[in-house]
């Protein structure tokens, strides 16, 4: 009575040691480390740059080991103290930030990294520590939230310019076009104009809701934008705006940076080793546009132009403020690349322009019956501004979104423009990579605010791992001491069947890519605890049996028994509660979640399987008198 | 089953005073919670947060004076779990003093203030945080609305595999457990950030735990003991739990107790909401799940026909 098939004792050391080979990367703590990679053309990453590297840390007195160059063309400085992280980072920007680098136009970034010390043989086998959160690791945290309402205006009003065009070229007169929310209202004065405009709209927006009436002697067309269309605009600007921060974070040079949609309109991004997060902000929040327009005609009416000064300030002198229509041909959406460098013919700066194919045609489009016309090139800045205003009596800073539009080139168009073209009218070099990196880097689809900055230290994220694995030691401590006085020989089990937990637990994690939080890690010392209770519960039952006067053998087997349900049931509702935290937690708290739901799920396996195992391996068809419970 | 001639112990006897003192615990928990309310972390109100560490131990006034002269008017400041670590509080996003800082971070802004004031003492930023006020509202609809959902899920699935007297009486032994927990965070003004609606919500789990272990003896001795009242075999199923209910919550207690000992401060209030949950919980599972059972006429009618067991069904789910 009371053994495992030989299967089943195999099963379980296979399982084990699949547990053990992916829990055991996560002893080997990384090292502190500086990555440095390069971010221009002529910036090389190679043996002399190590040299230069190290040599600045060791001006610095930072003790340093193990520098590489590293698979992905960075190189790798491993520090001793994590408390010189920081300055480690500052004294190798700064020299590589200096004249010489500068001149040979070889740019560098320095980041914060954490580098593997996972033997090569674990690795191999796909094994890896866990992800640490922002609160173990130190990083920036950002939540920013997409003006989606801002994105559905905007095709509103494209949509209400492409009509205004639509009724010249067909001559229709005196038809009033309002747009009001979600609505555009065409009045017209006949009938046959209401058909015409019916027709209008059918060729150029047949997705829009459309309906006709009259009143009064006037006919009017009512378009509308759908709940399923105003849901696309919203994904689309959402998904793009997220495409643009994947490529800015890019540009930041962050080993494994984390950029997610959260909810319907809002986008996370972690930022892990970024300690500047000021600088951070200023790359991703830099909301700009540029938006493609003609110029207006002397007849083109007041109500179909705008006008803007330039953004060049010679120019602003010299030529004015100049009207552009309002419609746009293409925003900056549409640019697929965008390079800057230097125009021999004006003597200026320039940036050469590549459009997606979409792009490319509605540039063709509008372009091809408008040669001999002026191209604008409007750049669009949103920001916040805090201004004083009175509220109920009282003086208070409120935070107004702002919007500066300028233009920044206004040109001649010799030919049809296509996919590719160049624009010119920068103040500098400085002026024209950077409107090229933002344009490259995508511009956003709709404006976006942040709603969250978070920034831990490093130092603070080491704090953190310490007393986290300190309370797991102490935990563990108390916990085995207490089960052994307690249960004895059982108790002996029972923490054999706990270490299998937190072996299988890291494993899992591990192989998962959960990411450890410092909840996360409250949430392991927790199933710690909650682990041992379908132990305690089948113990309880195994001491009932014995005082009813069963023998000890039978009353292992029926305390095992008759505990099983009791613990599934017990487990599964807690399941349900650690779910439930899953899908409404963000950040800290899910990761709190998942490392409950999980302990769960790995208690129940060793509490029941792995106690049995080693309770059969001692008690297990022998004869017993005596059980030590 | 030997249990008859073991000592059974007369929990139900004690009732009516365990009830009294529930009554006043849940009835003092929410005058609390409309007086005082529930001192609010920042995840939900919305505002700037910025842990300090300091070399030497700053005088606390110096420092809120050195904060107003630099602009930031109405800072809290206080200790976190040393003399040398300060906490920095700006409620509302008026950290930011003008436009031209507005893109930069209030965290680094306070710092360099400080540090300028304090040559002498070097300052290290720990951490900071800025969070919209929008945020915090849909944070306390997203926690309300897992707290609801946990009850209805629990709710369920007790009616499912025993029966719906358990669940009401698991539910409000739970919503027992929830308040006083709650109350106990408002009396004290103690931090209710996101990590300790966290372990609300873990307290929840852990208590229909201890209610489901007990609920599930309950229905096995209605159908083994069938000449005994309900209110004696609560009490025989209540005894013989006792052991394994006292030994659970102390093995938990006492990792907990690492938590709250070692832990740091970050996770402090995250343990305290826990130790509490699971004393009280312990206490709900014996007293007022059990009692509300007897008070709802609990009978062997309501547990024919016996629930369907689906052990072997169970088993196949384990590798």
């Amino acid at each position: 009575m009371n053994r495992f098939p030989l299967w089943k004792y195999a099963m379980l050391i296979l399982v084990i040691g699949f547990g053990v080979i992916y829990a055991l990367p996560n002893l080997y703590a990384p090292d502190p480390a500086i990555q440095i990679t390069g971010s221009s053309r002529a910036a090389k990453v190679d043996e002399s740059l190590v040299e230069v590297a190290t040599g600045a840390l060791t001006r610095a007195g930072i003790e340093h080991f193990g520098a590489e160059i590293t698979v992905d063309g960075s190189v790798m400085i491993r520090l001793r103290d994590i408390g010189q992280q920081l300055a480690a980072q500052k004294a190798v920007q700064d020299l590589l930030d200096g004249e010489e680098f500068r001149v040979a136009d070889k740019r560098y970034v320095v980041a914060l990294n954490r580098a593997s010390n996972t033997p090569q043989w674990l690795s191999s086998m796909g094994a890896k520590p866990m992800n640490l959160g922002l609160d173990l690791a130190g990083g920036v945290h950002f939540l920013l939230q997409v003006d989606t309402p801002k994105a559905i205006t905007d095709r509103l009003e494209d949509m209400q310019e492409t009509i205004k065009k639509g009724i010249r070229e067909k001559r229709l007169f005196n038809v009033d076009i309002k747009l009001d929310g979600r609505v555009i209202t065409l009045t017209a004065p006949s009938e046959d104009t209401q058909k015409a405009l019916m027709e209008l709209l059918q060729e150029n927006f047949p997705q829009l809701a459309r309906q006709r009436g009259s009143q009064g002697g006037a006919f009017w067309v009512k378009a509308q934008l759908s709940d399923q269309m105003i849901q696309e605009i919203e994904d689309h600007a959402v998904s793009q705006n997220l495409t643009a921060i994947r490529n800015r974070v890019n540009e930041l040079g962050v080993s494994e940076p984390l950029v997610q949609r959260q909810g319907r309109n809002r986008i996370v991004v972690e930022l892990p080793g970024v300690q500047d997060a000021a600088g951070a902000k200023k790359i991703l929040g830099k909301t700009a546009n540029l938006e493609f327009r003609l110029e207006a005609t002397p007849s083109t009416p007041l109500t179909q132009k705008e006008q803007f000064e330039f953004y060049n300030e010679q120019e602003r002198q010299l030529r004015g403020p100049k009207y552009l229509e309002r419609r746009r041909i293409i925003t900056g959406e549409r640019v697929v690349n965008a390079v800057a460098g230097f125009d021999d013919q004006s003597n200026s700066p320039k940036i050469d322009i590549t459009l997606d194919s979409e792009g490319g045609n509605l540039m063709h489009r509008a372009t091809r019956n408008e040669v001999g016309r002026n191209m604008g090139v409007l750049f669009i800045d949103y920001y916040t501004e805090k201004q004083r205003v009175v509220e109920n009596g009282q003086v208070v800073e409120k935070e107004v979104s702002k919007v500066d539009k300028k233009i920044i080139n206004l040109a001649t168009i010799r030919s049809a423009l296509g996919v590719r073209f160049q624009i010119t009218g920068l103040d500098s070099s400085k002026e024209a990579n950077d409107v090229a990196l933002l344009l490259r880097a995508g511009s956003l689809a709709a404006p976006m605010v942040f709603v969250e900055e978070r920034t831990i230290g490093p130092s603070l994220g080491a704090e953190n791992i310490a007393m986290g694995v300190e309370s797991v030691k102490l935990g563990l401590v108390l916990l085995v001491l207490f089960m052994l006085v307690y249960y004895k020989v059982f108790g002996l089990a029972a923490n054999i069947a706990l270490a299998m937990n937190i072996i299988l637990l890291s494993a899992l994690m591990s192989i998962l890519g959960a990411t450890l939080t410092m909840p996360g890690i409250a949430g392991i010392v927790l199933t710690m605890g909650m682990a041992v209770d379908a132990n305690v519960l089948i113990f309880s039952r195994i001491k009932e049996e014995l005082k009813s006067g069963l023998p000890p053998q039978s009353a292992i087997h029926a305390g095992f028994e008759r505990a099983f349900t009791t613990i599934m049931d017990a487990n599964l509702t807690t399941l349900i509660v650690a779910f439930i935290l899953f899908v409404i937690g963000t950040g800290p708290v899910k990761g709190f979640a998942v490392t409950l739901s999980l302990g769960i799920l790995t208690s129940v396996f060793t509490a029941i399987i792995g106690t049995r195992a080693v309770i059969n391996l001692i008690y297990g068809n022998r004869q017993v008198s005596k059980l030590w419970i | 089953m030997s249990s008859e001639t073991e000592k059974v112990i007369p929990f139900m006897r004690w009732g009516r005073i365990a009830a009294a003192l529930s009554v006043v615990l849940v009835l003092g928990s929410i005058v609390s919670f409309f007086v005082k309310g529930l001192n609010l972390g920042l995840d939900f109100t919305g505002g700037t947060l910025v842990e300090l560490h300091y070399e030497r131990a700053p005088d606390l006034e110096t420092v809120r004076t050195q904060l107003t002269e630099a602009g930031y008017a109405g800072a809290v400041v206080v200790q976190f779990g040393s003399e040398e670590a300060l906490l920095v509080r700006l409620r509302g996003n008026s950290g930011e003093k003008d436009a031209e800082s507005a893109a930069a971070n209030v965290g680094e802004g306070i710092v360099n203030a400080l540090r300028a004031a304090t040559p002498d003492n070097s300052i290290e930023l720990m951490r900071s945080e800025v969070i919209g006020a929008q945020m915090g509202e849909e944070l306390v609809n997203d926690g309300l609305l897992g707290v609801l959902t946990a009850f209805a899920g629990i709710f369920l699935y007790v009616a499912v595999r025993f029966q719906r007297k358990f669940s009401a009486a698991a539910l409000l032994g739970l919503v027992h457990d929830v308040v006083i927990v709650l109350g106990l965070f408002s009396i004290f003004g103690l931090e209710f950030d996101l990590t300790v609606l966290a372990a609300v919500l873990a307290v929840i789990g852990y208590s229909i735990n201890d209610t489901i272990v007990v609920a599930d003896r309950i229905r096995e001795n209605f159908r083994i003991l069938r000449e005994h009242t309900t209110s004696e075999i609560i009490d025989i199923s209540l005894t013989q739990t006792l052991g394994r209910t006292l030994v659970t919550s102390g093995t938990t207690l006492i990792v907990l107790l690492a938590l709250l000992l070692v832990g740091g401060e970050l996770i402090r209030n995250f343990s305290i909401a826990l130790i509490v949950g699971i004393t009280v919980g312990t206490y709900s599972t014996i007293y007022i799940a059990s009692a509300i059972l007897i008070w709802l006429k609990l009978s062997k009618e309501d547990l024919m026909p016996p629930a369907i067991e689906v052990e072997g069904a169970e088993q196949n789910e384990l590798p």
